[in-house]
C-alpha cells in the first residue's frame, strides 16, 4: 500500500547573489519515512531544508506539506513542521520547561494539554529531572537533547532535523538516533540531514546525496548501491600526519591523490578516517575503488600502506 | 497573540537577567539623586556662602546710608554676612587673604561728593577665588552708587532750572524729597509660558528620559539576539506570521519603557522631591517618550549586523541625544546654533513639555511637546520597517 506523501520539494533553486546555492533539488518524503540528505558542508543541505520549512524565499521551485504550499509568509501549514536546527536554538535564561513552554504556545498548545505534552517530552529527552533548572547551566548533550525535544512538541506531521549530531557525545548521540528510530516507527516523516555515512545507513530508508547544490544521486541504500555497481569495502585505519599516509600509501597499486584544486570533502586523505564517501564518486575514476570508508575498524590492510 | 506569547517571554528573560531593574530603575534614579544633591543648591543658592567685610573712612551720611540701609538688611536677611572693620587696609588684607570674599572700602569725603562737593568712589575688593561673590558685590555697591548718581542729578537738573546755585543745607534738605519720588521705570519678576524646572525635577526628567532609551532598547535588540542566539529560526519555522515576532518585540520595549518611567517619576518625587506636575500631562508625554525611544532604536537594530554592534551604537546615540538634549544641563539657554540643534532631539521637547506643566498647564498645555516627542518615534520607526526584514533571518 502506498504511503502518503508528507514532504514534496520539486525543483528548489536559490541563489544568493552570483552563487546558487540550491539547483533544481527535488524530493519526497512519505509518512513513516526517514529521508537523509547527504552532503558535505556547503553542499546545499540547510538552504534545502531553509527553503521547505519557510525559513528562506525559494527564486523557484514549489514545497509541499501535507499538500499545503509552504512559503515564507505561511503560518498555519507550517504548524506541520517541527523543525531541529543544527546550532542549539534554545533560551538559556528561561528553564527546560519555560522553554518547551513557551514553543508549545507557539504551536497552538493550551493548558492541561500543554503540561501534559511537556511532561512527555521531557521524560523523552530525559531532562524531567531538570525541567526547572535554567537550559544555560546544561551541558552541551543536554542543551542538544532538549533542542530536539522543541521540534517534537507539537507531534509534527514532518521533523527536520539538520545535522543533529553535531559535536555530541557517543552517549547523547546515540540516544538521538533511538528516537528518529522511534519517531519513524510511529509514523513521522523524517527528513535527515548529516554527513555521517553510517547515521544515514542506521537511519535512514532513502537517501538523497546533494553536492554543488545538486542532488547526485538518491534511493535506498541498495538503489544506490546498484547504481554503482558492487566494489570492495576496505576498512582502513591511519595514524600521523597527511604526509605521511601519502608517503606510504603512494606505493599501493590504484592509489590515487586527488588534486588539490578538488574539494575537502572528495580529498579523502584531509578528512578523519571513518567518514563517509559517497560511493557514486568511484564511478569517476580508478582513485575510488578502495571507497566507501565506513568504520574506523581495520580489517585489512595492504601491507605496503602502514 | 504570538506577539504577546514573545514579549512576555522576554518580559521573564529581562527581569531574570536584572538588566531592566538596573538600567530602567536603579541607575537613573541613583543619577538624579547625585545631580540633585550636587546642583540643586547652586540652582537656589544656597549653597553660596558669602561674607563681606565694609570699612567705612568717611561715617557721612551717605556712606553710613549705605553701611546700614544697603548692607546691614541683606546681612539680617541672610543673603550674606557683613563685617565691619576699622581700616582700609584691614579689609584689603581680608579680601586677598580670602578671610571674607569680598570688601568694600569707602573713602573719606564720599558723603561730601554724594552732595555734589567733588568726586569719590567705593572701592571693592574681591578675592580671588570667589568671583561669584566679587560680582555680588559689585552689584550691590553698583545699585547704591547708581541711585546717589540718580538724586544728585536730579538735584542738579533742579539748580540749574530755577537759576542759582543751592543754600547752604538747602541740598541735603531736598534729598529725602528726591528720594521719595518713585522711579518711572522698575523690574518686574512675570511667570513665563514655560517656566524653568526645579533642579530636582529638572535632573529627574533628563535622567529619565536618557535611561528611557537605555531601557528601552532591551525588547528592540531581541530581534538581533534571537538570530545570534539560533532561535529567530525558529521562531520563524512557528506558525505565527512574521509581524507578530516584530509586535512582540515593539511590545516588550513599550512595556519596559512605560513602566520604567512610570517607577521613576512616582519615586522622583517620593525621594527626591522632584514635582513633575499633572498627571495625565505627564502620562501623554510619557508616551510619547517611549514611542520616540522605540523608533530611533528600532533604527539602530534594523542596520545592525550583531547585539554587541547595536547595543554599542544605540548607547552612543542615548547619550548623545541626551546631552544636546538637555537632559545634563540646560542646554537651550546657551542659545544660538546649539539651541536649535537641541530641538531635533526628543529630549528637548519632552523636557519643553515638563516645563509647560510646571508652570501650571493642563494635560492639554503637552501636546504641541508630545507631538513633536512622538512624531520622532514614529518617523524613525518609519523608516526602520523597511529594513527590518532583513533581520528576520535564521
Amino acid at each position: 500500500m502506498e504511503r502518503r506523501l508528507v514532504l514534496e520539494a520539486k525543483g528548489l533553486r536559490k541563489a544568493f547573489k552570483d552563487l546558487v546555492a540550491v539547483k533544481d533539488v527535488s524530493f519526497h518524503i512519505a509518512e513513516g519515512e526517514t529521508y537523509g540528505l547527504l552532503g558535505p558542508n556547503g553542499a546545499g543541505k540547510t538552504t534545502t531544508i531553509n527553503m521547505a520549512i519557510g525559513l528562506l524565499e525559494r527564486d523557484a521551485g514549489e514545497v509541499l506539506v501535507d499538500g499545503r504550499e509552504i512559503r515564507t509568509t505561511s503560518t498555519d501549514a507550517k504548524a506541520a513542521i517541527g523543525f531541529v536546527p543544527q546550532d542549539i536554538a534554545i533560551y538559556p535564561d528561561l528553564t527546560a520547561r519555560e522553554n518547551l513552554m513557551f514553543f508549545g504556545h507557539l504551536y497552538g498548545l493550551t493548558g492541561k494539554a500543554l503540561a501534559a505534552r511537556v511532561d512527555e517530552v521531557l521524560d523523552t529527552i530525559g531532562l524531567r529531572e531538570r525541567a526547572k533548572d535554567r537550559s544555560g547551566e546544561f551541558s552541551g548533550g543536554m542543551k542538544r537533547r532538549l533542542n530536539i525535544g522543541i521540534g517534537l512538541l507539537h507531534k509534527p506531521r514532518l521533523l527536520m532535523l539538520d545535522e543533529p549530531t553535531v559535536g555530541v557525545d557517543p552517549q547523547s548521540r546515540n540516544a538521538i538516533l533511538e528516537s528518529v528510530e522511534q519517531l519513524s516507527a510511529a509514523g513521522m516523516a523524517v527528513l535527515y540531514t548529516t554527513h555521517y555515512m553510517e547515521e544515514a545507513e542506521r537511519l535512514c530508508d532513502r537517501v538523497g546525496i546533494i553536492d554543488e547544490g545538486s542532488i547526485r544521486a538518491e534511493g535506498t541504500r541498495a538503489e544506490l548501491v546498484r547504481l554503482v555497481g558492487e566494489r570492495d569495502k576496505v576498512r582502513l585505519t591511519a595514524s600521523g600526519t597527511s604526509a605521511g599516509r601519502w608517503r606510504r600509501c603512494a606505493p599501493c597499486p590504484g592509489w590515487w591523490r586527488p588534486p588539490p584544486a578538488r574539494r575537502p570533502w572528495n580529498c579523502w586523505s584531509t578528512r578523519p578516517i571513518g567518514r563517509w564517501r559517497p560511493s557514486w564518486r568511484r564511478r569517476r575514476g580508478p582513485a575510488f575503488r578502495s571507497i566507501p570508508w565506513t568504520s574506523t575498524s581495520p580489517t585489512s590492510r595492504p601491507s605496503s600502506c602502514t | 497573540m504570538a506577539a504577546l506569547l514573545i514579549a512576555l517571554k522576554d518580559l521573564r528573560q529581562r527581569l531574570r537577567d536584572r538588566s531592566a531593574y538596573l538600567w530602567g530603575i536603579v541607575a537613573p534614579l541613583g543619577l538624579a539623586a547625585i545631580f540633585s544633591l550636587l546642583f540643586s543648591d547652586l540652582a537656589t543658592g544656597a549653597a553660596l556662602d558669602v561674607r563681606f567685610a565694609v570699612s567705612d573712612q568717611d561715617r557721612g551720611a551717605a556712606a553710613r546710608a549705605f553701611v546700614e540701609e544697603g548692607l546691614l538688611p541683606l546681612d539680617a536677611q541672610g543673603v550674606f554676612a557683613v563685617e565691619e572693620v576699622a581700616s582700609a587696609a584691614e579689609a584689603r588684607q581680608k579680601a586677598t587673604a580670602g578671610d571674607v570674599d569680598a570688601a568694600f572700602v569707602i573713602p573719606e569725603g564720599f558723603s561730601a561728593a554724594a552732595e555734589g562737593n567733588g568726586t569719590s568712589a567705593i572701592e571693592v575688593v574681591a578675592n580671588v577665588d570667589s568671583p561669584i561673590a566679587g560680582q555680588v558685590a559689585s552689584a550691590v555697591a553698583g545699585q547704591f552708587v547708581g541711585e546717589i548718581n540718580a538724586v544728585g542729578t536730579s538735584l542738579g537738573t533742579y539748580f540749574t532750572l530755577v537759576g542759582r546755585a543751592p543754600e547752604p543745607g538747602e541740598a541735603e534738605a531736598l534729598v529725602p524729597e528726591a528720594m521719595a519720588v518713585p522711579a518711572p521705570l522698575a523690574l518686574a519678576e512675570t511667570t513665563a509660558n514655560s517656566k524653568e524646572l526645579s533642579a530636582d525635577t529638572f535632573y529627574s526628567a533628563g535622567m529619565a528620559i536618557l535611561f528611557l532609551f537605555l531601557t528601552v532598547q532591551f525588547g528592540v535588540l531581541g530581534l538581533l539576539e534571537e538570530r545570534q542566539n539560533g532561535t529567530m529560526g525558529r521562531l520563524l519555522a512557528a506558525p505565527i506570521s512574521r509581524r507578530a515576532i516584530v509586535v512582540g518585540k515593539a511590545l516588550t520595549s513599550f512595556v519596559l519603557g512605560v513602566v520604567s518611567m512610570a517607577v521613576l517619576v512616582v519615586g522622583t518625587t517620593l525621594l527626591l522631591g522632584a514635582s513633575w506636575g499633572n498627571s495625565l500631562g505627564v502620562a501623554i508625554l510619557v508616551l510619547a517618550g517611549v514611542i520616540a525611544a522605540m523608533g530611533i532604536m528600532f533604527v539602530v537594530a534594523a542596520v545592525a549586523r550583531t547585539p554587541e554592534q547595536a547595543d554599542n551604537v544605540q548607547s552612543i546615540i542615548a547619550f548623545v541625544l541626551a546631552m544636546l538634549g538637555g537632559s545634563f544641563f540646560p542646554i537651550a539657554q546657551a542659545g544660538g546654533f546649539i539651541a536649535k540643534l537641541s530641538l531635533m532631539t526628543p529630549h528637548a521637547w519632552f523636557l519643553r513639555g515638563l516645563g509647560d506643566l510646571a508652570a501650571g498647564g493642563g494635560a492639554g498645555a503637552v501636546f504641541p511637546a508630545a507631538l513633536y516627542v512622538a512624531l520622532f518615534g514614529l518617523v524613525t520607526g518609519g523608516l526602520a520597517m523597511f529594513r527590518v526584514g532583513k533581520v528576520l533571518t535564521p
